[in-house]
């Protein structure tokens, strides 16, 4: 397999190895050609660029220069071609939120599922867990 | 994702350079959007690879080729993946057949002053000689 390393001039910089053991954890996949091998790498790699740039584009963390968690979500939920993400990018909300919503869910007799759909679109600069951005 | 003891995560260094490299210069990446980007592109390889995967069966083929990873991609639509996928494969497929023809040469001359030359980048000789390759340009470090 080509074994390519770190330098900027590569032409793909994520390792195939990785990317192979990926695509093989999938079930359905028997055996990858290595043409098919490089242009998952390097599609790969075009992704990340572009989820980057365009969460950068169109999020909020550049008014002070950065790219933010909070980018990345947004883009998930807004943007078509990057809605596979969703779930892996979920929005965050405030803990004191989350929880007032599962209370709210099981006054109204709800299962308190804690769906983020309700009032979870606030400042996410306050985020659960993490520290945020 | 299939839980499985491998590392189904791509390497934290790599993924970070690609980020700053494509971002405007001096902007700040939280730890968290990193590794939210990392965890991303691994569900981008599996979408791609069972995406790839419904063309090959289509094609009654059982191995994944290069036009089923360029056919998901439209399907995915990254359509804008396409062309500059296209123009990568070319190089590549020189790079391979060219690190082909030396090892073909290493054998047909048994000379073993010829090591991994093939390192190169997109050398267009034909001829491979040997002489005077610099090896040391690129390293040679195993992922």
């Amino acid at each position: 397999a080509a074994r390519l390393s770190g330098g900027e001039n590569r032409l793909v910089s994520l390792p195939l190895s990785r990317i192979r053991v990926i695509m093989k954890s999938s079930p359905e996949v028997s055996s990858i050609n290595q043409d098919a091998l490089f242009l998952t790498a390097k599609a790969t790699e075009l992704f990340v660029q572009y989820l980057a740039t365009y969460s950068y584009k169109h999020g909020r963390g550049k008014e002070k220069n950065a790219l933010t968690y909070s980018d990345l979500s947004h883009t998930a939920e807004e943007c078509e071609t990057f809605q596979f993400l969703a779930d892996i990018l979920p929005k965050k909300i405030l803990a004191s939120k989350y929880l007032k919503m599962l209370e709210k869910e099981k006054r109204d007799g709800e299962v308190g599922k804690g769906d983020e759909e309700d009032e979870e679109e606030e400042d996410e600069d306050e985020t659960v867990g993490d520290a945020g951005s | 994702m299939a839980e499985r003891p491998e590392d189904l995560n791509l390497p934290n260094a790599v993924i970070t350079r690609i980020i700053k490299e494509a971002l405007p210069d001096g902007v700040n990446i939280s730890k968290e959007a990193r590794s939210a980007i990392s965890r991303a592109a691994s569900v981008f390889v599996l979408y791609a690879t069972s995406c790839a995967n419904n063309f090959a069966m289509k094609g009654k083929r059982k191995t994944l080729n290069a036009g089923d990873v360029l056919s998901a991609m439209e399907e995915m639509e990254f359509q804008r993946f396409v062309a500059p996928l296209k123009e990568s494969l070319e190089v590549y497929r020189r790079e391979q057949k060219g690190k082909k023809e030396a090892r073909k040469d290493k054998d047909k001359k048994a000379d073993s002053e010829e090591q991994d030359k093939s390192r190169e980048e997109e050398n267009d000789d034909d001829d491979e000689r040997m002489e005077e390759e610099e090896q040391n340009d690129d390293e040679e470090v195993d992922n």
